[in-house]
């Protein structure tokens, strides 16, 4: 296991995001700690991507704090993000991982064997040379998390990461998030799929209208819900 | 017909004049070319991803530069190369230099204006990955202008076809001077003033020859590049 890093906790207190009136967070109290995958869910326009945003670091609360092991400048060079669209640079599979291995400071020396070995994480070994852009869409998402891993994570944010992807594409990437957080990568994730917040989260958080309604372990979640509105999402009705 | 026979058979024959003006034709245009690309890319990359008071007014002035009347530049340059003008101690009018200037002024606006327009709409695509990587504006400018580097010689193209092409600057700023600023535009101008058709035609046969020829090798390339970068 990873030994804990300044990263950790990330804490929200009493965070707001607002674009000019209108309000996407509100008070927003959260500790994402070290351990099993923390998952975002809840409806269209609750604030998860919002959420995740910010706890990257790409976004700016317009009220509250947002600390990041207790400090709130903290650079993101240990984080890092899968947006719901990754985008593929005009370059092959090889040269994606290259780039992001180059912007993460790592020693060039070093590339092609990282490379090799994140290749093989999200099993695109082979696919080196080809255009990122010619992948289908599940070995995108692989390369996108690749290239995220290519950073060297303590916090790993993924945006719906299977969104849109088939069942076969589904298990691969979240057989690699598995395996990333054995490996001791803090995953915080957002989804539609309870089913997929079932196999993966350790943590729940359950947002709905930009309001955190209910946070806990997986489990007592699941099991014992204490609000009308996670009663209502686990039992598969609309949140309107 | 006979006009026609006679003109092939110039081009066919390599005639030492003929040659001699393709020659300083081909220097002159990408010679202009390539300052303008070093120029506009440049400066195309930087109103795309920059955001400053008059920066519509900008886009809307290279655009419009991009209509610049020829003769309008060739004025301009010969003002400022003239004796009595601001840059007449460099003794650059009537020569190749004079040309090259009053091209570059012509095609930069061409390509700074397809830059930006190529690299903000990139830009837009890969806004976030770059704040995810974490990656400063220069390394911004850099990795866009690469990235779209396939689509960037596209402008680098509508350069050249506007160099090529062009007569009414470097007419005025190089004076069509025999052996020495003598191009293949102004060259078809004056011969078929003249009436020697045959020499006119002859270059009017290699301008669109290598106006193709270089479409066709930036197409290869462009074809070629996104095959292996997608």
């Amino acid at each position: 296991m990873r030994a804990p890093v300044a990263e950790l906790p990330i804490t929200f207190d009493k965070a707001q995001v607002a674009v000019g009136k209108i309000i996407i967070l509100d008070d927003i109290s959260l500790k994402i700690s070290s351990g099993a995958p923390t998952v975002l869910i809840g409806p269209n326009g609750a604030g998860k991507t919002t959420l995740l945003r910010v706890a990257m670091g790409l976004v700016r609360v317009t009220q509250g704090h947002v600390t990041w092991g207790g400090r709130d400048d903290v650079a993101p060079t240990r984080r890092a993000i899968m947006f719901q669209r990754p985008v593929m640079l005009r370059r092959s599979t090889a040269g994606n991982i290259r780039y992001a291995l180059k912007t993460a400071g790592a020693p060039r020396s070093n590339w092609e064997r990282q490379m090799a070995g994140l290749l093989e994480l999200v099993g695109l070994t082979g696919l080196e040379r080809r255009p990122a852009r010619r992948l289908s869409g599940g070995e995108q998402q692989r390369l996108a998390l690749a290239r995220a891993l290519a950073r060297d994570p303590a916090v790993l944010f993924l945006d719906e990461p299977t969104a849109s992807l088939d069942p076969a594409a589904t298990k691969a990437i979240e057989d690699i998030i598995a395996n990333v957080a054995a490996r001791g990568v803090k995953v915080v994730m957002s989804t539609h799929d309870l089913g997929q917040a079932r196999r993966i989260a350790g943590e729940i958080v359950l947002l709905h209208r930009g309001r955190m309604i209910e946070s806990g372990a997986a489990d007592t979640f699941f099991a014992n819900p204490k609000t009308e509105e996670a009663r209502k999402f686990i039992a598969g009705q609309l949140l309107v | 017909m006979d006009t026609d026979v006679s003109a092939l058979h110039l081009v066919l024959s390599a005639d030492p004049a003929l040659v001699a003006i393709v020659r300083l034709s081909l220097e002159v245009s990408l010679s202009a070319v390539v300052l303008a690309a070093v120029i506009g890319v440049p400066l195309g990359a930087v109103i795309a991803l920059t955001r400053f008071y008059g920066r519509e007014a900008a886009i809307v002035a290279l655009n419009a530069l991009m209509g610049l009347p020829p003769v309008v530049a060739g004025l301009a340059v010969f003002l400022a190369l003239s004796h009595s003008g601001p840059l007449g101690k460099w003794g650059l009018l009537f020569t190749p230099g004079a040309m090259i200037i009053a091209q570059t002024i012509l095609v930069t606006p061409i390509i700074a204006a397809l830059s930006r327009q190529t690299i903000e709409d990139l830009w837009a695509e890969y806004r976030d990955e770059f704040a995810a990587m974490n990656v400063g504006a220069l390394g911004r400018v850099a990795t866009l202008i690469w990235d779209a580097r396939f689509s960037l010689v596209t402008a680098l193209l509508a350069g050249f076809g506007r160099a090529a092409a062009e007569v009414g600057a470097i007419i005025i700023v190089g004076g069509n001077i025999d052996g020495f600023t003598r191009t293949m535009t102004t060259a078809i101008a004056l011969e078929t003033s003249k009436g020697n058709l045959p020499l006119a035609i002859g270059l009017g046969m290699v301008l669109i020859a290598i106006v193709i020829v270089i479409n066709a090798l930036a197409w290869s390339a462009r074809r070629a590049g996104e095959r292996l970068a997608g």
